[in-house]
């Protein structure tokens, strides 16, 4: 029954996302503003019922409903509460049905936040997301039916693939199509903003918090998926250049270059077509993302179930999506007025230098990806890419990246003198070099020439950080007032920026000074790896909610001085009987100890993997530092005086603009 | 004004471009279309051994009875995935696996099936890829089912999982094991 209410609210979503999408556009068209203002109820209508619908898919995990497909094929009656919960994305036209219910609460953000932007512009872009939500849930019902109903009833369900029961991959998935589909907000901003004509410096500063916030989010997501490749896939590395993590990583690339380009185009009027077409860009690498993942073109750990017909339907929706937007860009764009002048020096330069950059790093990951299948397309051969391209290809362009990171906010708009420059910067980047050479040398005793670049320029990510903020004060009677005067979205540009350094300083010295050794063990034995004695005491067997474990004590000591105690698994679970590692790791602010139980070598012996991973856990707080700054931005007051204000205006004309009952909902 | 606007034409032409070879690209997918090689005799080929470079291996070491041709290498992330299952196959049910180390070191290669289990008869290290250009290996993994006459009749793409071996590779290979001829 739940199946067929579920149905039912998904296909009355469609309708509704149908309505979103046409009606304002058609209101729009001929100024008639009721219809406009109808979006403001579809899309209401729209979020409902596909909550709803969602509802629905989980009461069917949480009662063990097997007779619907999706259910029996993705979980099992001794999946625990939590991952029956979490099952619900763990497949694919699950995780498609949460992607729709994001979107749809995406765009019902906008139609509540929207009380700054002029009507028109508001039904445009609420009319665009509706058109995207209609090309995804049609999708969604016609080649990826959740609800589908089994005439014969299983008893049991085959579970939920074991490497996604895990708290990792609860947040994993949410948070990263919450990235993927907030890109959908700039997107349709700047589809509308072509469609009027109007690309001005309000249309930015109303993108920008959309930006950022689907920007932190992405990465968020990308920062789970490390972390839980880091600890549960049990071979120690946390980044694969799989195309699935290039999938995510790519939007994200865009999106960076995006919300800086909107900074320029929002404070000064600067590369406004640019920053047009890198909204769009962004948002049609999360489609071509779901493109690479789900139609099977790619072979990757992440393997959905793929379908020719599901194949052809994305394609359809990303030609339609992308090719429509472009097509609008190369009619629109011509027609848009130059920006403001600057010279090469300049705020402006750094950022159009770290757009060009990062646009490049872009293009390089996306040549990766796609480089093996081009070369079969036309029939040069099979061949696959590996890791030692992105690295070669992808250090290079970080270290100018870095440090113009640290350069831009020193930069004034406009123009500012080299001379004047170089004379203020010098002993910030001398500084910055001698803290790169002593940090590995009391951390490791020794350092390297690409651990000198690495880290020079984090720290000079960090010092230039901190100049700033210190000029930005130093002429104030009372500082600490001063600073806490400073506006967020200043802080959260230094907070990400210097989550940046903290996260290249991890990567620098982890990629250099990580150690690992296969060894044999037997009961009783001992390995040494960087001063740390780890000794095999037993292993036993332990029985989980689903699965059997084999269990191996870790003692770990440095000097005779007990350390800690890892309990690295080798877990077989019942139902889809796959034998999983289960990694245990000691984490401190120094390096994390790594421990994963590999297989059993005869004569009582076992084989384990022994990682010491220097800075590992500096990667997890630059990351947090990353989308912590994010979200500090988007919570800038900047933004919502300037709805109030609009608002207040908007009040005072009080004629044919404003909508009636819809103001109650801007708060 | 004319050129001005032929710029911005760029991106929808990169895109046209993009999805041509998406399109195509769905239509070569290795996942749906059958290898070519089936039914065919294993490609010739010689390649050494990965475990005794003195000694090497080829098309007539597979002849004689039903086993698994399984491409991989150590620096696939979806064969480490697949891995466990090939070892649950050659050790459970007695398969025989035979491996096509593919554009690997070979002490890369040694120090992953050290870690993880040997579920190999043998390996042929093919360094260069040239062997897996002749089968056709579009990634790794890919997995061949020969016969016993040394002909490929079966291929599975991408990592296999639990339920494939069980209800994919095992049931070719019990039909395969059943012919006379």
């Amino acid at each position: 029954m739940t199946a067929e209410i579920g149905q039912f609210a998904l296909v009355l979503a469609l309708l509704m996302a149908l309505a979103q999408g046409v009606v304002p556009l058609i209101g729009v068209q001929r100024g008639w503003s009721s219809w406009v203002a109808s979006a403001y109820t579809t899309v209401a209508g729209q979020f409902l019922f596909l909550f709803v619908a969602y509802v629905c898919l989980t009461y069917a995990f949480l009662t063990h409903d097997f007779s619907v497909a999706y259910v029996a094929n993705h979980s099992n009656s001794n999946l625990p509460l939590m991952y029956r919960i979490a099952a619900v994305w763990g497949g694919h036209e699950g995780s498609l049905l949460l992607w729709a219910l994001m979107l749809a609460g995406w765009s019902l953000a906008v139609s509540r936040f929207s009380g700054s932007l002029p009507q028109v512009m508001a039904g445009r872009t609420i009319a665009v997301m509706g058109l995207v939500s209609v090309g995804i849930l049609s999708f969604t019902l016609f080649t990826s039916n959740p609800f589908e109903v089994l005439a014969v009833a299983p008893p049991d369900g085959r579970d939920l693939n074991p490497l996604l029961q895990d708290p990792g991959l609860i947040l994993h998935p949410p948070a990263l199509y919450m990235g993927y589909v907030g890109l959908a907000v700039p997107f349709a901003i700047a589809i509308a903003a072509l469609l009027g004509g109007r690309l001005d410096a309000a249309w930015a500063r109303w993108s920008r918090p959309w930006a950022t916030a689907a920007w932190a989010w992405l990465f968020l997501g990308i920062a789970l998926g490390s972390w839980w490749a880091y600890y549960t896939l049990g071979w120690g590395g946390w980044w694969f250049w799989d195309p699935v993590e290039n999938a995510s990583f790519m939007p994200w690339l865009a999106a960076t270059a995006l919300i800086h380009s909107l900074a320029a185009t929002d404070k000064r009027g600067a590369f406004r077509t640019w920053t047009v077409l890198l909204a769009i860009v962004a948002f049609s690498l999360s489609l071509l993302g779901a493109f690479l993942v789900r139609s099977g073109v790619l072979t990757s750990v992440h393997a959905f179930a793929t379908d020719p017909t599901r194949g052809t339907y994305i394609l359809l929706l990303l030609s339609t999506v992308v090719g429509g937007s472009l097509a609008l860009y190369a009619w629109r764009a011509p027609s848009v007025k130059g920006g403001a002048e600057f010279t090469a020096v300049s705020r402006e330069g750094t950022l159009l230098a770290n757009n060009v950059l990062l646009v490049v790093a872009l293009a390089a990951v996306l040549l990766g990806t796609l480089y093996p299948l081009v070369m079969d397309a036309l029939g040069l051969g099979k061949i696959s890419v590996g890791p030692p391209y992105f690295d070669t290809v992808f250090v290079p362009l970080m270290l100018p990246l870095i440090f113009l990171t640290g350069l831009g906010p020193l930069m004034r708009w406009k123009r500012v003198a080299p001379g004047e420059l170089t004379a203020r910067l010098w002993h910030t980047l001398l500084a910055a070099l001698v803290f790169a050479v002593l940090l590995p040398l009391l951390l490791q005793g020794s350092t390297t020439v690409m651990a000198t670049l690495g880290l020079t320029m984090a720290f000079w990510l960090i010092l230039a950080a901190l100049r700033d903020i210190y000029a930005k004060v130093a002429h104030r009677q009372r500082r600490l007032a001063a600073l806490r005067k400073l506006p967020a979205s200043y802080w959260g540009m230094h907070v990400s920026h210097m989550g940046l350094a903290v996260l290249v300083i991890g990567i620098t010295v982890l990629s250099v000074f990580e150690s690992e050794r296969d060894v044999r063990l037997g009961p009783g034995e001992q390995h040494e790896l960087a001063g740390y004695t780890f000794v095999l005491e037993s292993i036993e067997q332990r029985r989980g909610p689903n699965y059997d474990a084999l269990e191996a004590r870790v003692v770990v000591t440095r000097d005779g001085e007990p350390v800690t105690v890892l309990l690295p698994q080798r877990r077989t679970y019942w139902v889809q009987t796959m034998p999983m590692s289960n990694a245990a790791i000691h984490t401190t602010l120094r390096r994390d100890l790594f421990a994963a139980l590999g297989e059993p070598l005869g004569g009582g012996a076992w084989s384990l993997r022994l990682y010491h991973n220097p800075l590992q856990v500096w990667l997890w707080i630059g990351s947090g530092m990353i989308i912590l700054g994010g979200f500090i931005a988007v919570a800038d007051r900047r933004y919502r005086l300037l709805s109030r204000r609009r608002e207040r205006a908007a009040d005072a004309a009080s004629s044919d603009t404003t909508v009636p009952g819809r103001q109650e909902g801007v708060a | 004004m004319k050129r001005a606007s032929l710029r911005y034409l760029l991106p929808l032409a990169g895109f046209m471009v993009i999805v041509g070879f998406l399109l195509v690209g769905l239509g070569l997918n290795p996942r749906l279309i059958p290898s070519p090689l089936i039914d065919r005799p294993v490609p010739v080929f010689t390649l050494p051994m990965l475990e005794d470079t003195t000694r090497e291996v080829s098309q007539a070491s597979l002849e004689g009875e039903v086993s698994l041709v399984n491409v991989w290498a150590s620096w696939c992330v979806s064969c480490r995935q697949e891995h466990p299952v090939l070892m649950q196959l050659a050790h459970e049910h007695g398969i025989p696996i035979h491996g096509i180390n593919y554009k690997d070191r070979r002490s890369d290669a040694l120090e992953y099936l050290r870690h993880g289990g040997n579920p190999f008869r043998w390996n042929g290290h093919d360094l260069d890829g040239r062997v897996g250009i002749d089968w056709g290996v579009y990634g790794t993994p890919e997995t061949f089912v020969v016969d016993r006459q040394g002909r490929i009749r079966y291929k599975h793409t991408g990592p296999i999982s639990p339920r494939q071996a069980r209800e994919e590779l095992l049931p070719v290979i019990e039909r395969l094991r059943g012919e006379t001829t």
